[in-house]
């Protein structure tokens, strides 16, 4: 009993349980499928950019700038298909390299250079902002286009309908935790987050490590800009302002450690859907929208707080 | 690398490792005026000294951390030049290092393996990079065992290990990938006394295996409980070589703070 409970997802997920319960005795709606379903959509976006969020906090990092670098994908795809009627795999794919390079441009500085993650992170937010609003020039950019607008189609099991975008999402969920779990490439990364030094000794190529994890993180973020467009057709500049901090709510509450080094991806997965239950729920019960925001604040704090105090217990 | 690649043992007595006249400067200062050093093969060899007498600027040549300006290190009798840690390592010579090298989060097998995870046999591995835990375990356990190291678990996170234990891990590490031989650099300057006892009894299974080992501690009892032989450094240069038979532990401290002549010593410092 005490190991399970010891397993770092199992708080996170007793947590989602208990709100998934307190809403479905307060209010008729939130259990139906089509509502569920809802949910899940709302935090696909989210959910994709907390990947990348947790691999790069998993090595001791922290990014400021993915929602930053999903928005200037969407922009940069929708304005090539919207203004300049290019091809649309085109318009997708040079979205996808800049968000990949963008990443990049912050391992290469957070390796090469060793500067900190959150001074990288933060610059470069500042840039890319910039840039998205010059390639905006003052626009938003409607998508009409099948492709780009793909992850939105849904498909229907049973009740409840799945849309594209929720399957990216859990295919790259599977995908990165085979990664960080079964592969050396994951071991090295949870190593570097634990102790860096060490990792060094023990002969991991450090560097190269973390650029591959920003790089990597970077091309997560572009196809985030994508399921954005397929969620709301519209490539918008001022969109997406809450999605960064929303990340790091995400894989804070699922128990990854902001130090490095320990958590586990599941919990980013329950993390995410806690913020989206909560704020899907409260507005189901009529309750003020400020709320949402002070219980996700009071949830990160305490995951915080209980990361710290059991970390402050093994010295 | 395998793991199953048992080292090929030279038989007692001969050199494994050799260093002549090893002189490294940095500006003004010099850190090895010719430094020498040769390492027997089954033998834990000691390198004590005062502070700046050059005893871990010695070991940083020879584990690759360093590169010399003038001197030959020689392995098994062929000239050999390190750039890095890895070209040493690559070449059989595992180096402990005085502050604790483990990632405290991860479990004892998988720090053992760190850096050097093995994967399943076949497509499995070599196109979807799986890894082999099983194997892993199996192997890191054997080792344990024949090292006669006990821990509680395999698959314990090294954070809930004694001090003396996570560097036993450390160790054994060292000593499961080493072929050649094993440098350790103050393996138990973080160590209680009890702690440091299992580290030194690491020391002598790695040597009864087989494998020679130097040692750089300035702990004099923990030197003289382990080393068979014992080489004093001053002022850069091997001073004397000597047993714990030979010296007591207030003759080798006199010869190493200058207040003895040792044997090598052609003119007093």
């Amino acid at each position: 009993m005490r190991q399970v409970l010891l397993k770092p997802t199992v708080g996170p997920l007793i947590v989602l349980l208990l709100f998934c319960a307190v809403f479905s005795l307060a209010t008729h709606t939130f259990l139906a499928a089509g509502n569920l379903s809802l949910v899940v959509q709302q935090s696909v976006i989210v959910g994709t950019l907390a990947i990348g969020q947790t691999m790069i906090i998993l090595t001791a990092g922290v990014d400021l700038a993915n929602g930053g670098i999903a928005v200037l994908g969407t922009i940069v795809a929708g304005r090539l298909v919207a203004e300049q009627q290019n091809p649309a795999l085109f318009s997708l794919l040079f979205a996808l390299i800049l968000c990949t390079g963008f990443g990049m441009v912050a391992g290469l500085l957070v390796s090469r250079l060793t500067l900190p993650p959150f001074i990288v992170t933060l610059g470069l937010l500042g840039i890319i902002t910039a840039i998205t609003r010059l390639v905006a020039h003052g626009g938003a950019f409607p998508v009409t286009d099948d492709l780009l607008a793909w992850p939105g189609n849904a498909f229907a099991v049973g009740d409840t309908s799945i849309t594209y975008g929720m399957v990216i999402m859990f295919g790259l969920y599977l995908l990165v935790w085979y990664l960080l779990t079964q592969t050396a490439w994951g071991r090295h990364i949870y190593a570097i987050g634990n102790n860096r030094e060490a990792a060094r000794l023990v002969g991991i190529p450090v560097q190269s490590r973390l650029l591959s994890v920003y790089t990597f993180a970077g091309l997560l973020y572009g196809i985030g800009s994508w399921l954005a467009l397929g969620r709301i057709p519209n490539a918008d500049p001022n969109a997406l302002q809450n999605a960064n901090l929303d990340s790091i709510t995400a894989v804070v509450i699922g128990g990854t450690s902001l130090f490095g080094g320990r958590g586990s991806l599941w919990g980013t997965l329950i993390g995410t859907l806690i913020v989206a239950v909560l704020r899907n729920g409260l507005t189901l019960t009529g309750i003020d929208p400020l709320w949402q925001d002070l219980v996700t604040g009071i949830l990160v704090i305490s995951a915080v707080a209980l990361d710290q105090v059991s970390k402050r217990k093994q010295r | 690398m395998k793991v199953e690649q048992k080292p090929v043992l030279p038989p007692l007595g001969t050199v494994v490792l050799e260093a002549r006249g090893i002189v490294k400067r940095y500006g003004h200062v010099t850190a090895l005026g010719g430094a020498d050093l040769e390492l027997v093969a089954g033998e834990v060899l000691a390198i004590v000294g005062d502070n700046g007498a050059g005893k871990s600027t010695l070991i940083k040549v020879l584990c690759g951390a360093v590169v010399p300006d003038e001197g030959q290190v020689l392995l098994d009798g062929a000239p050999v030049h390190f750039r890095n840690p890895l070209d040493a390592r690559k070449r059989g010579i595992e180096t402990v290092y005085q502050d604790l090298a483990v990632a405290p989060a991860l479990d004892i097998a998988t720090n053992l393996f760190l850096g050097r995870e093995l994967r399943r046999r076949g497509p499995v591995g070599s196109w979807f990079r799986l890894l082999d835990k099983n194997r892993m375990r199996r192997e890191a356990q054997r080792e344990m065992d024949e090292l006669k190291f006990h821990l509680p678990s395999i698959d314990s996170p090294v954070e809930k290990l004694s001090g003396g234990q996570r560097q036993g891990v450390a160790v054994a590490r060292a000593a499961i990938f080493a072929r050649r031989l094993v440098i350790m650099d103050e393996p138990t300057a973080a160590l209680g006394v009890r702690e440091s006892g299992q580290v030194l009894n690491l020391i002598r299974s790695i040597r009864d295996r087989g494998l020679p080992v130097i040692l750089i501690s300035h702990d004099m009892p923990h030197v003289f409980e382990v080393a068979d032989r014992i080489q004093i450094m001053r002022l850069g240069r091997r001073v004397a070589l000597t047993t714990p038979q030979r010296h007591s532990m207030s003759e080798v401290v006199a010869i190493m703070t200058g207040a003895a002549r040792g044997d090598e010593q052609t003119s007093p410092a």
